[in-house]
Order: structure tokens, then sequence, then C-alpha cells
């Protein structure tokens, strides 16, 4: 077990420096040249070239490239070219909102998807499963910013139930936040409750099947209990397996969905970085991102054995 | 002892003649996801290739004095912010939508064909050229997008290369693994020891049995691109904002949603029409294409 940790690691370390090269060679080819933002308008030539070496500029591609490596080993992603900031603080600041989006997204998905695949599972072929499997081809072709105006306009200016817009951090309370969290959660858990549902569906059809169920429902148990208990957690791997590839998809919607709801999240410093072409920033945070969504990807790997103890490795 | 018609025509039949039925009834009966899905598609490419003749005026006459009109019978969707009419924006932002969708959908198959088979017929190159598309596929697609948009100007050529480059992984891993369990046939080796050409053993054995799954993908490819360029647009970092697109009307649009808010809803309904419309046809297409696959789903 140990083993296949470090043996699943080491080869998640190969593909994660491909992409820290991806992605600093697309800061290396963005146009203009830090050395002439730091130094200004009045610099000379001689003023240009000493901030060139100073920045280690004028050094090889891959030396560059190696210098970057070991400060981003060390947390240290460069600087806001226009606010100056240290790119880490500034995610750092806006951690917090994103974070909630997305750990309160996945709850409501997962609360929501799981129990209606089973349910669609189990009455297949019924007018429910039917109108599931329908807002599962629906709910993944509507885009999430769309979601997002539709809820908006009904639950907070028709119905007035929940704030239009804005977040509040959870330090001044948690019934505000959650209730300024709500509707941008439930925004980005429509596409993803569709593809949980639809993969939740079609492995609990098999496992339904097996023999072990069969005899589970003639001893007598309650049918709940075979579905959610016995069923549910043999079906398990492949959900989780989605759960953890549609994260890719919540970053993206973040990003959207942070702007129509006014969340001072990353995705909204994504927008701001992109706008004003701050190339650190969005080098950072495209980064960081893919590093977070590796690592999550690489906890599900390693939770198989777990779930299902026939896998070993 | 001949049987008479009369008494032969009195068995009870066991089972009722298949009545198959032929011409385009029939296709519809049996795949209607692949005609309610097409047919909308039709629908919406004849909306992008005449939109000119439908009604449209200039999308980009600004005209201060009707600015943010409701929709009505002179204005089908209303006016915006500048006075433009809403219904010749989205209407013209159908055919952005389309060529994206398309373009990507076509060039990212194409390469990513080319890279598959390469990945599974030159052993020594499937390593790297595997880990490489690994690494593009750990970008979350709409964030390698942003970032690559960053580098250029916006444009609809810049947009369709950058959600190219972020979709191309997804069918060359598709092709890759076609290419490496045909590799185990044995008509495949029959054709490799009796010394046929790479390049036709690719043409005759390798890619016809790859068009069937690539062109589910293309179709997904399609309705994710169209959704990635909205996104792109949306956020400012899409087309060029003198462009209507949908995504660009919807980003115009939000400053005046909450009183307006048709101006955001009519491009929003027309992409999730669009996109659905394509889903619609690729999990038809699956269905059709791969009966094994039409029963477990």
């Amino acid at each position: 077990m140990f083993a296949y940790i470090l043996r699943r690691a080491g080869t998640t370390l190969p593909v994660m420096a491909m992409v820290a090269f991806f992605i600093f060679s697309l800061l290396y080819l963005a146009p203009g040249d830090p050395a002439a933002m730091i130094a200004g308008d009045q610099a000379t030539p001689e003023d240009l070239a000493r901030i060139r070496e100073s920045l280690g500029l004028s050094r090889p591609f891959l030396a560059q490239f190696a210098d970057w490596s070991w400060r981003v080993l060390h947390f240290d992603l460069g600087k806001s070219i226009f606010t100056g900031t240290p790119v880490t603080a500034l995610i750092g600041q806006r951690m917090e909102a994103t974070v909630s989006l997305l750990v309160m997204t996945l709850i409501t998905a997962v609360l929501i998807a799981v129990p209606l695949g089973v349910i669609a599972a189990w009455k297949a072929g019924s007018l429910f499963d039917r109108a599931i499997m329908a807002f599962a081809v629906f709910g993944f072709s509507v885009p999430v910013f769309a979601v997002g105006y539709m809820l908006a306009w009904v639950f907070a200016l028709q119905m007035q139930w929940l704030p239009v817009q804005g977040y509040v951090p959870l330090s001044e309370g948690a019934w505000p936040w959650l209730q300024r969290l709500l509707l941008p959660a439930l925004t980005m858990s429509f596409g993803y409750v569709a593809l949980i549902a639809r993969i939740t569906r079609t492995t609990m059809l098999e496992v339904l099947q097996q023999d072990y169920v069969r005899t589970a429902r003639a001893k007598g148990l309650a049918s709940r209990g075979v579905l959610f208990v016995h069923a549910l957690k043999n079906a398990s791997v492949p959900i989780v397996t989605v759960i953890g590839l549609g994260i890719a998809m919540l970053i993206g919607g973040a990003v959207v969905t942070e702007s129509v709801f006014a969340i001072p999240g990353i995705g909204r410093l994504t927008v701001d970085a992109i706008l004003r072409r701050d190339y650190p920033v969005i080098q950072g945070v495209v980064l960081m991102f893919s590093f977070v969504y590796m690592l999550i990807n690489l906890l599900i790997d390693v939770s198989y054995t777990l779930l299902d103890p026939r896998i070993r490795y | 002892m001949p049987v008479p018609a009369s008494e032969a025509a009195k068995q009870p039949e066991l089972l009722p003649p298949v009545k198959v039925r032929r011409g385009w009834i029939g296709f519809v009966r049996r795949h209607p996801t692949i005609a309610i899905g097409g047919g909308l598609l039709l629908v919406l490419v004849l909306i992008g290739l005449f939109a000119p003749w439908l009604g449209t005026v200039d999308p980009s006459a600004i005209a201060p004095a009707r600015r943010t009109r409701a929709p009505s019978a002179e204005f089908w969707f209303g006016t915006d912010m500048l006075g433009r009419d809403v219904y010749s924006r989205v209407l013209l932002g159908t055919r952005v939508s389309l060529v994206v969708g398309f373009s990507v959908a076509c060039i990212a198959t194409a390469i990513g064909l080319a890279i598959g088979l390469l990945s599974g017929f030159v052993r020594w190159a499937d390593g790297p050229v595997m880990r490489a598309m690994d690494a593009l596929m750990s970008i979350p697609p709409i964030l390698l997008a942003i970032a690559l948009m960053a580098l250029t100007r916006g444009s609809i050529g810049n947009v369709i290369i950058a959600i190219t480059i972020a979709e191309i992984p997804r069918v060359a891993r598709l092709v890759r693994g076609v290419v490496l369990s045909l590799r185990e046939q044995a008509y495949v080796d029959a054709a490799i020891t009796t010394g046929t050409p790479t390049l036709r053993i690719i043409r005759r054995h390798i890619l016809p049995n790859t068009i069937a799954p690539m062109m589910v993908q293309a179709t997904y490819i399609c309705a994710s691109a169209m959704i990635i360029e909205a996104m792109l647009s949306f956020i400012g970092a899409g087309i060029p904002p003198s462009t209507p697109s949908w995504g660009n009307i919807m980003a115009e649009g939000r400053a005046l949603w909450q009183v307006k808010p048709y101006i955001v809803f009519i491009p929003a309904v027309f992409l999730s029409a669009t996109v659905l419309a394509i889903n619609l046809l690729g999990d038809g297409l699956r269905d059709a294409l791969d009966p094994r696959v039409a029963k477990g789903i």
C-alpha cells in the first residue's frame, strides 16, 4: 500500500514538472519586457541591461526555468506587475472565498447527484429515471453563467430569498456566509450534478445485477439498505473517479461564477489579471490550480484501496 | 401433404413480422436523439448562414435614443444599452459560436489523430508524447485557454487556436487507445507479417476503426469549445467586443441584468440550445455506432 502510494506519486511528479515547464514557457513567451516595466520611462539602455542582469533575464532559457522552479518550490511565484504584491499573498487573501465555494459545491452536488443516480438506477426505465437522464443531458449543456443569472434572477430578484451578490467571510458569521454561498454553489453544482448522477446510475445498474444484491434482497433486507449500503459502496470507485475529474470543470466554473456573483476569490483574481495582462498572477493561478487538481486526483487514486478492498497494488 | 392456402393463413403467427420502417420516418424512430439534435443543429446552422436575410439590421448601429427597449414587435429581442438591436446581434453571434465549435472540433480531431497514431505506432515516442498530453490534460481547459489568450490579442483565430490546444490531448488519448487495441488483432498481425507498408495498414485497418469513436468525441469537443468560447468572451479574454458573439452580448448585458435580464438571457438560451443539440447528436451517434454502450447508459 505504502509502496503503491510512493509509486503513484512518482508517476505524478514528471507530469507536474511538465506542467510547470509549459506554464513557465507561456510566461517566457509573453509579450513585454519585465525589465522595461520595472525601469520605467527614464531608463537608459545601461539601466535596462543592469536590471536584466539582476533579474537573471539574460541567462539561457533552461537556466531561467531552473531558477524559477527553485523559487516555486519555495512558494515564491513572483510579484504582480501592477501592485507589486507577491502572487502567493494575492492568492492567500482570496483563498477562503474560492475554497468555501468549491467545498460547498462539492457537498451540494454529491448530496443531490448520488441519491438521484441511485434512485434512477433502481427505478430504471421509469418516468423518474427518464426525467433524471433528460436532466443529465440538459444540465451538461447549459453554460454555468447562464445558470447563475437564472438562479439569481429567480431566487434573489423575484423571490428575494437570498442576497443577489457578494461574499461575507466565515469569521463574520456562519449564516450570512452560507446565505451568500448557496446560489453560487447551486450554480456550479448544476453541470456537476448531471455528470455525477449519470455515472452513478450507470455503475449502479451494473452492480444491481450482481448475485450478492439478490442474496441481500432475498434474506429480507430493506431495499434502502441494499441500495445505499451494499450496492453503492461497490459502485463507488467510478463515481469517485468522475467526481475527481469533474474538479477541472469546477475550477473553470469558479472563474466565471465568481464574476457573476461578485465573489472576491481566485477566479475573480484571474479575470482581473487577464484584463490587465498581469502575467505573473495568471501564471501563478494556473500553476496552483493545476497542481491542486493533480493532487486531488492522486489522493483519489490512492483512496481506491479503501473504497474497494479487492483493489490491491 | 400440401396445405391449402386458406389453412396456412389461419396458422397463428408465433412472432409478428418485424416491420422495419425505411426512409426518414424509420430513421427518426430508431435514432430519436440524432434526429432531434441534428434537426435543432440544422436550424441553427441555417440561422447562422442566412442571418443577414432574416430581418437583421447592422448589429453595431448605435442609437442612443432607443436604448434598453424591452422586446417588442419592432425589436424582437429588445435593444441593448447602446440602442443596438439584440435580435440582429444574437443571430449574427450564431456564426461565431458555430465557426469556433466546428473549427476546434475539426482541427483538434485532425491533430489529435496524428499524435495518437504516432504514439500508437512509434514505440519510443509513446512515453514522452503521452506524458506531454497528460500534462496538458492536467491544466483545466478553461485556464489553459485563458493563459494562451493572455499571450495574444483577442481574435476568432486566436480563440480557436487556444481552445484547440486544450482539446487535442483528449483525441490523442482516444486514438492511441484504439490503435493499441487494434495492434493486438490477428488481422493487423497478418498484415504486418505479409509486409504491408505501415501507411497502408493505417489507412486500411486502423483509420476505419477510429472514425466512429472520433466522430463522437468531435461532437463533445465542439460543444465544449462553444462553452469555452462564450466563457472567454464573457470574462473579456475572447472575441474582441466589436464582434457580436453570445459571450460578448452577455458580458455587455451584465451591468444591466437586474433590470433588463433579457439581454443576458436570450444569448444564453441560444447557446444552451446549440450545445444541447450537439450533445444530443453526440449521444445519439455513440448509441448508434456502438450498440454495446447503448444498453448500459
